[in-house]
């Protein structure tokens, strides 16, 4: 079947069979391998990417259900001109990473997060982070990344 | 996931033939689509509700909250007449699953599914919601059947959820960390007419509990509602919580749930 995306501004029309999730459109067909594929159960949130602006689990989630969509990676967040999104330049700066698989979801989750709670204080960035799991970090810079990006995202 | 047909009607009719003739229905799919990659569901036509505009709002009708079906749990928590009117569904809306999760998640799935550790079952029983269906209207009391069970006959569909405005009410979830389920979610609504109290994730299915509901009709304070003695004998007892445990927690989540609505 047909299904049209708009990913990271750029229109695409697919031919995937009905069965197919969007992660795997993004990964396999658009060749966009940052929205990785963690746990396949949507608990983890490494497959986070936005939905028209919103934060989504894109492993759990059919790409027809969502033709006619606007999607955004991780690879949409940056400048053409390369420059990092305040975001990413947070995670980068606080070293909100170890091995770095669970940092894409983390980076889009957070991007709509601090959309959504321009004022959140640390306590609500910790709630609001529930659907993002970090086996390696223990949590804490990425939730100052997060402060940091926030704060970032808020003067830009 | 196994190959499926996907069809997206743009008429609740066209919905409902096709789910009167075998095909399973797609609300969000934070529910089903797992439950598909897991070989638990494996249907061989799937009717997307996504392209069904009536299915979707929220509005207030005289002393009720209507919402339609395929609202997603996002919405109902940000919405400003929920949050005026009925706090208590906002902020349980604001807590199912994660933030993803409730982007996609909707109320008629979830209650179409009646897992027995869902939050919103708590919400329609204990509120004594009116389930809107393509083919009649069913009373919550009448609703909930058992375990992932439901009085919806094959291809009847929810179109909304009417949930009657409480004069106060609150819900508390102490929440299976992993899943996000409730471990024991507590319902109570206070209304003219008496006290209601619904309680999720204790047993096999979301229940009434008449002790309560007698207790906080006579005093609606937390002490009324530490004073019943929770029968354990048909809770849940598993990996995560024993029966006496989960009873424990029945109490407390009752009396931290009265705490919170008269706050």
């Amino acid at each position: 079947m047909q299904v049209q995306l708009v990913v990271n501004g750029t229109p695409a029309t697919l031919d995937v069979p009905p069965h197919t999730l969007l992660v795997h459109v993004l990964r396999e067909q658009l060749q966009l391998t940052g929205t990785h594929v963690g746990c396949d159960t949507a608990q983890c949130g490494a497959c986070t990417v936005l939905l028209d602006g919103q934060a989504i689990k894109s492993c759990n989630v059919l790409a027809a259900q969502v033709s006619g969509a606007a999607i955004t990676t991780i690879e949409g967040l940056a400048r053409p001109d390369g420059s990092l999104h305040p975001m990413q330049a947070a995670f980068k700066e606080c070293h909100g990473l170890q091995c770095g698989f669970c940092t894409t979801g983390m980076v889009m989750s957070a991007v709509d997060l601090c959309h959504r709670h321009p004022d959140a204080g640390e306590a609500e960035i910790r709630e609001q982070l529930e659907g993002n799991i970090c086996r390696c970090t223990g949590y804490q810079n990425i939730v100052r990344a997060v402060v940091q990006g926030r704060a970032a995202m808020s003067a830009a | 996931m196994y190959p499926f047909t996907y069809e997206r009607p743009d008429s609740i009719a066209a919905a409902a033939l096709r789910a009167a003739t075998g095909a399973k229905v797609l609300a969000g799919g934070q529910t089903l689509l797992a439950s598909m990659k897991l070989r638990l569901a494996n249907p061989e036509v799937l009717v997307d509700l996504g392209g069904i505009a009536d299915l979707t709002g929220i509005c207030r009708d005289g002393q009720s909250i209507v919402i339609g079906a395929m609202t997603r749990h996002v919405a109902v928590a940000a919405h400003a007449e929920v949050l005026a009117a009925l706090p208590a569904l906002a902020d349980l809306a604001g807590n199912i699953g994660d933030r993803q999760v409730r982007a996609m998640g909707t109320l008629g799935g979830s209650v179409a599914n009646n897992d027995p550790a869902a939050c919103y079952p708590s919400a329609v029983l204990a509120l004594g919601a009116t389930v809107v269906t393509t083919k009649r209207r069913i009373a919550a009391d009448d609703f909930f059947t058992g375990m992932f069970a439901t009085a919806l006959e094959d291809g009847e569909l929810i179109t909304a959820i009417s949930f009657p405005i409480p004069r106060r009410a609150a819900y508390m979830k102490f929440k299976q960390p992993a899943s996000r389920f409730a471990m024991v979610g507590v319902f109570v609504a206070q209304f003219d007419a008496g006290v209601r109290v619904a309680v999720t994730g204790a047993a096999n299915g979301v229940f009434r509990h008449a002790g309560l509901e007698a207790a906080l009709g006579r005093s609606f304070t937390p002490q009324a509602a530490a004073a019943v003695t929770i029968d354990a004998t048909d809770l849940n007892n598993d990996i995560h919580a024993s029966a006496a445990y989960r009873a424990n927690l029945v109490s407390v989540q009752a009396q931290r749930a009265v705490a919170k609505a008269l706050a």
